[in-house]
């Protein structure tokens, strides 16, 4: 039979979302779409002040309501919750998922009520009473480092979470440090620039806020949790821990999820508590946060300040980088609030050869919402600390500073290569991408647009910025719960397939790209394939979705299963067609044997065979599922160059963004309008932090900025049109060459947006300016002050 | 983010929601677009017990134009007025004030009537209203009454109204010669200084100047001392930039907030009001 149909190769195509249909039209299912008999609803009070021993509680109000459940007090809930448990190595204060006596950020839970009806469950909560003895706040980590006014945890002398963790050059496993290499470059260096730079704290504000549904089953014994998270694999076992469950009994389940950007990685106290709850009462409970409560309980993003110290010589070469980081982590750790920090350290060669570092971190808790991972975590703070500290230095040589950047790259021979802070960057061609960013910006015709607007008496900048990110998070070595992915791939009797990833896609599009995948591995159209993810019930394990990692690990993970369904498949076609198997192709939805097309069976056909096997051919058991993990030997590095133009209103401050050019480099793409819808909401992201985002508090601890009244993120209409543009480095740590671009947006955009700004003001000798670009600082500027 | 529990009722008619609103003995509260009192009642900072819907009577929306006089509905959406061919022609400037409210979603839904009975600080129509020296109308069950927009705006969200008024409609004479120059707040897109300017010119010379100045201070204000400076002047450039350095100078309690401190605002006045006069000049010579 002659092949009915020519099915064109995916891989590499700019092919539509899949899902994108069914978000836009309003058909997707979310966590508040869920709806169990029996439903109660969770309500938290929170603490409204920022620091406070709790004196009592009183719930006789609230207890007394009509539809009122039950209400617990922190300290029920501590008899049903042991503290909230975290993945990092640090010491770590006991924070318990309600508060038991103390409060110590404006938000954290102190007591819950619950009840049938959700709005009756907003008045029982605000009906209940709590006395509180006010204490000193602190909200400035340099100030909560000298322990006045107030030490927050009792154990942590001057609020330190971490006191001092060094890296870099001369630093030996045992964390004992030698400045003799460092402190020589610098003593040797004919120019030091230094900067003390400000990452300011950010909301992540998905467009979907958290929101979780438990549902215990006394007489089975099992739970079924459903919540809004990037990770439901990891979000079983801690629940299981927590409510005295085996991971056999819990399901956990990601529904739709809009969108995440890293806060959603955490296991949260209202996940604790519904669950432990509706273990207690029996009854499925859900809770549903609201954008008031985002602000404050979702974790926050960034809040880093880096004391960059550059060192170099008169032609460009830079000899050494000194970064001191403290972190202002909030009040507690959660999961992983710790390791983020980390690594802004780890990142701090960024694309150079540096030849000495020294990377200091310090964490310090303040009575503040506690941080965790956003978009780019870690490394969008390297990158800025770094970029802007090159360009610092760019300005002091009067050199340019795409030629300053040439002059340190790390050269494509010189891969892998180990920084001085320890990572392996896997593969990279740093001038391949400065080259195409000059070429698409028109670099030079660029200079002498901004020139004649300055003439004329505009204040116009232009900046550029490098970056490389850590991605494809994996091996297990570098992530506490593992850092390997699984998928299953199953050909169904009819032909069709079905696959599961335990990355947990909340909108990066995988359910598109893996189908593009097995479409090409199988020759199978795209349409008959589902890709299935975000239920433990479903998908035996998984790691998540995370560290722009679900097409590198998970897509290799994927590729492994299809592979080994696809050898099993073809014994069964060798079978049928009396052929041998390593003569078979898979083609436009045949299996024939190369270069007779006629010789083929449908796949639909050798698949019911399988499933029918009369006869079964020896050696083989029926059926066509195979599994695989994928454990990577490294994290991929991608990479790559932004620039941009910025003008700013000499009369008001307010800077308007002229121009982005971007060039990525992700490794191989699978899908590059998804890649380019990835880079774009980066670059939003990051564009944000650099302009309009930022996340503040008051002296006293409240947070000022707790809406969108106030809190600004970026909307379409505040951006040029993006020009992207990609270069294509494999890694070598997969089988795919693919590298990641989740967050990479986010790195590159944000030090280049300022170095713009910084240019555009360069006549009032500004030399830095902290983000973000609040038009009066700008104004300040101008007129005479700083900022 | 959850509101008290309120009872509500839909008006199908002015008389029908006057007769609500009087027969609720105090405790409705007229919702027209919900988009300053919605949010408020999610924060729980206003407990309404009864709301009582205007947002679908008829002909509490639309644009007229009477006798030289242009009157709009209170009623009328911010995407109506930014968009009404009417306004576009005769008086451009109050399309433009409504196109910088917000986003598409608060100018489909928000009301001219909404936003000058809840006259926030920072809110762009009171500036545009006192430019052109509109009339407010406003009825009750037993009575109807006209306040000028220059008596009606009082102190921060307090207005010259009742509570078993509604404002029906707002009335002035069309400027073309007008134009608003805004100072955008980033998060909510309120202003942090806007300036109405409308000129009244003849015979090459400046009659008179209304400006009026939102966002500054606690409600919307004529700028009195720009105004007699521009009086008799001639209609340039020059002449209005002059004027505009007086801007604000006799202000006092200049708001300031995260966004803008009191420093900053002040300087804006100026900037802002001499941008709303040049845009009135391109008006001018674009008529002539
Ligand atoms: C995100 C966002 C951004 C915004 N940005 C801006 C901006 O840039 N500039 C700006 O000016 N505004 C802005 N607003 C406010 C917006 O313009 C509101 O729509 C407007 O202020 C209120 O109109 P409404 O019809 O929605 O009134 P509602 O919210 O329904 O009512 C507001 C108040 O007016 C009363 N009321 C309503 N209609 C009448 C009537 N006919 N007679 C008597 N009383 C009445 C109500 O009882 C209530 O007290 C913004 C609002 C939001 C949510």
């Amino acid at each position: 039979m002659a092949a009915s149909l020519v099915l064109p190769k995916l891989v590499g195509q700019r092919i539509k979302r899949r899902e994108d249909p069914r978000l836009i039209q309003g058909r997707a299912t979310y966590v508040d779409d869920i709806k169990v008999v029996g439903m109660q609803h969770l309500a938290f009070v929170r603490s409204d002040i920022a620091h406070g021993r709790i004196l009592s509680i009183d719930t006789s109000a609230a207890d007394a309501m009509d539809g009122v459940e039950a209400v617990f007090t922190g300290a029920q809930i501590a008899e049903l919750l042991a503290p909230m448990p975290i993945l990092t190595p640090f010491p770590s204060p006991d924070h318990r998922a309600v508060a038991v006596d103390i409060v110590r950020y404006v938000g954290e839970p102190v007591a819950v009520v619950v009840t049938a009806d959700r709005y009756v469950a907003r008045d029982a909560a605000d009906a209940i009473v709590v006395d509180y003895e006010q204490l000193p706040a602190v909200v400035d980590p340099e100030q909560a480092m000298t322990g006045t006014p107030v030490v927050i945890h009792a154990d942590f002398a001057d609020n330190l979470a971490l006191p001092f963790l060094p890296g870099g050059t001369g630093v030996a496993a045992d964390f004992t440090v030698d400045d003799t290499v460092v402190d020589q470059a610098f003593a040797d260096a004919e120019v030091v620039v230094s900067q003390r730079m400000v990452n300011q704290r950010l909301a992540p504000t998905p467009i979907e806020t958290r929101g979780v549904l438990a549902h215990f089953e006394p007489g089975k014994g099992t739970m079924t949790i459903w919540s809004s998270t990037q990770n439901p694999h990891t979000l079983r076992t801690f629940i299981a821990t927590m409510t005295g469950l085996g991971q056999d009994q819990v399901r956990a389940i990601a529904p739709e999820v809009g969108g995440a950007f890293g806060a959603k990685i955490n296991i949260y106290p209202e996940e604790y508590v519904a669950a432990a709850l509706s273990k207690r009462l029996g009854l499925p409970i859900k809770w549903i946060e609201d954008r008031s409560e985002a602000f404050v309980a979702t974790t926050h993003g960034r809040d880093i300040i880096g004391y960059v110290d550059i060192a170099a010589r008169r032609d460009g070469t830079v000899v050494g980088l000194k970064l001191r980081l403290i972190a202002d982590i909030g009040a507690y750790n959660m999961l992983l609030t710790a390791a983020i920090p980390t690594l802004t350290m780890q990142m701090a060669s960024a694309t150079y050869d540096i030849p000495a570092i020294r990377a200091t971190l310090t964490e310090v808790f303040t009575n503040k919402t506690p941080t965790a991972a956003y978009r780019g975590a870690g490394r969008p703070e390297a990158t800025y600390f770094v970029e802007r500290a090159m360009d610092m230095l760019a300005r002091e040589l009067e050199m340019d500073p795409a030629d300053l950047r040439r002059k340190n790259f790390i050269t494509p021979d010189q891969f892998p290569y180990t920084t001085q802070m320890g990572a392996v960057y896997d593969s990279g061609d740093y001038g391949k991408a400065l080259d195409l960013a000059l070429q698409n910006a028109g670099w030079a015709d660029l200079k002498k647009q901004r020139d004649a607007a300055r003439a004329k008496g505009r204040l116009v900048g232009l900046g550029l910025s490098m970056y490389v990110e850590v991605c494809g998070v994996g091996p297990s070595s570098s992530f506490p719960s593992g850092g390997w992915e699984y998928a299953q791939v199953t050909i169904e009797r009819d032909g069709r397939i079905s696959a599961t990833t335990g990355a947990s896609p909340h909108g990066q599009g995988n359910e598109t790209t893996f189908a593009q995948m097995l479409a090409d591995q199988f020759g199978v159209p795209l349409e008959h394939i589902t890709i299935h993810h975000g239920d433990t019930g479903v998908v035996k394990q998984g790691i998540g979705t995370f560290g722009s990692r679900s097409q590198a690990v998970g897509g290799t993970a994927l590729h492994l299963a299809g592979g080994k369904v696809k050898v099993k498949m073809a014994k069964f076609a060798a079978a049928l067609i009396e052929a041998h198997e390593d003569d078979l192709v898979f083609e436009d939805g045949m299996i024939s044997v190369k270069g007779s097309p006629e010789s083929g069976k449908s796949f639909a056909d050798v698949a019911k065979y399988a499933y029918v096997p009369v006869p079964l051919p020896k050696g083989l058991d029926p059926g066509l599922s195979e599994e695989a993990f994928f454990e990577p030997a490294n994290n991929t590095y991608p990479f790559g160059c932004h620039i941009s133009m910025l003008e700013i209103d000499r009369e008001t401050g307010e800077p308007t963004l002229l121009r982005l050019v971007a060039v990525d480099d992700a490794g191989h793409l699978i899908n590059p309008l998804i890649v380019d819808g990835q880079i774009h909401g980066g670059l939003a992201q990051g564009i944000g932090q650099a302009m309009i985002e930022e996340f503040r508090y008051s002296e006293d601890g409240q947070p000022v900025t707790g809406s969108f009244m106030d809190y600004a993120i970026p909307r379409a209409a505040d951006f040029p049109r993006f020009e992207l543009d990609n270069t294509v480095t494999p890694t070598p740590v997969n089988p795919l060459g693919a590298k990641g671009v989740g967050e990479a947006g986010t790195l590159g955009s944000t030090p280049c947006v300022v170095a713009a700004a910084v240019d555009a003001l360069s006549e009032f000798g500004v030399k830095h300016i902290d983000m973000m670009l609040r038009p009066e600082k700008l104004w300040r500027i101008i007129h005479g002050g700083q900022p | 983010m959850i509101p008290t529990a309120f009872d509500y009722q839909r008006a199908t008619s002015l008389d029908d929601a006057l007769a609500k609103l009087s027969a609720s003995n105090g405790a409705g509260k007229l919702i027209a677009g919900g988009h300053s009192l919605v949010p408020l009642m999610k924060l729980r900072l206003s407990e309404p017990t009864m709301l009582i819907d205007i947002a679908r009577i008829p002909d509490l929306a639309g644009i007229r134009e009477q006798d030289g006089t242009l009157e709009i509905g209170a009623g009328t959406v911010h995407h109506d007025v930014a968009t009404s061919p009417v306004l576009r022609q005769h008086c451009p400037v109050v399309a433009d004030t409504a196109a910088t409210i917000g986003d598409p979603q608060v100018r489909n839904r928000g009301t001219l009537g909404g936003s000058l009975a809840h006259a926030d600080p920072a809110a762009d129509y009171p500036a545009v209203m006192l430019a052109l020296d509109a009339e407010i109308h406003l009825r009750s069950s037993t009575a109807a009454r006209v306040v000028l927009a220059r008596d009606f705006f009082q102190n921060v969200l307090t207005v010259d109204l009742a509570p078993d008024e509604i404002i029906t409609a707002v009335r002035f004479a069309p400027v073309r010669a007008a134009s608003y120059a805004k100072l955008y707040q980033r998060a909510s897109r309120f202003a942090i200084v806007g300036v109405a300017a409308a000129l009244d010119v003849s015979d090459g010379v400046i009659r008179s100047a209304r400006i009026g100045l939102t966002g500054a201070v606690s409600h919307a204000v004529r700028l009195t001392t720009v105004e007699a400076a521009l009086a008799g002047c001639e209609p340039t450039s020059r002449a209005c930039a002059e004027a505009a350095r007086l801007a604000g100078s006799d202000l006092e309690d200049i708001n300031g907030d995260i966004h803008a401190s009191e420093t900053y605002r002040r300087a804006m006045i100026p900037v802002f009001t001499r941008r709303a006069l040049d845009g009135a000049l391109a008006r001018l010579t674009v008529q002539s």
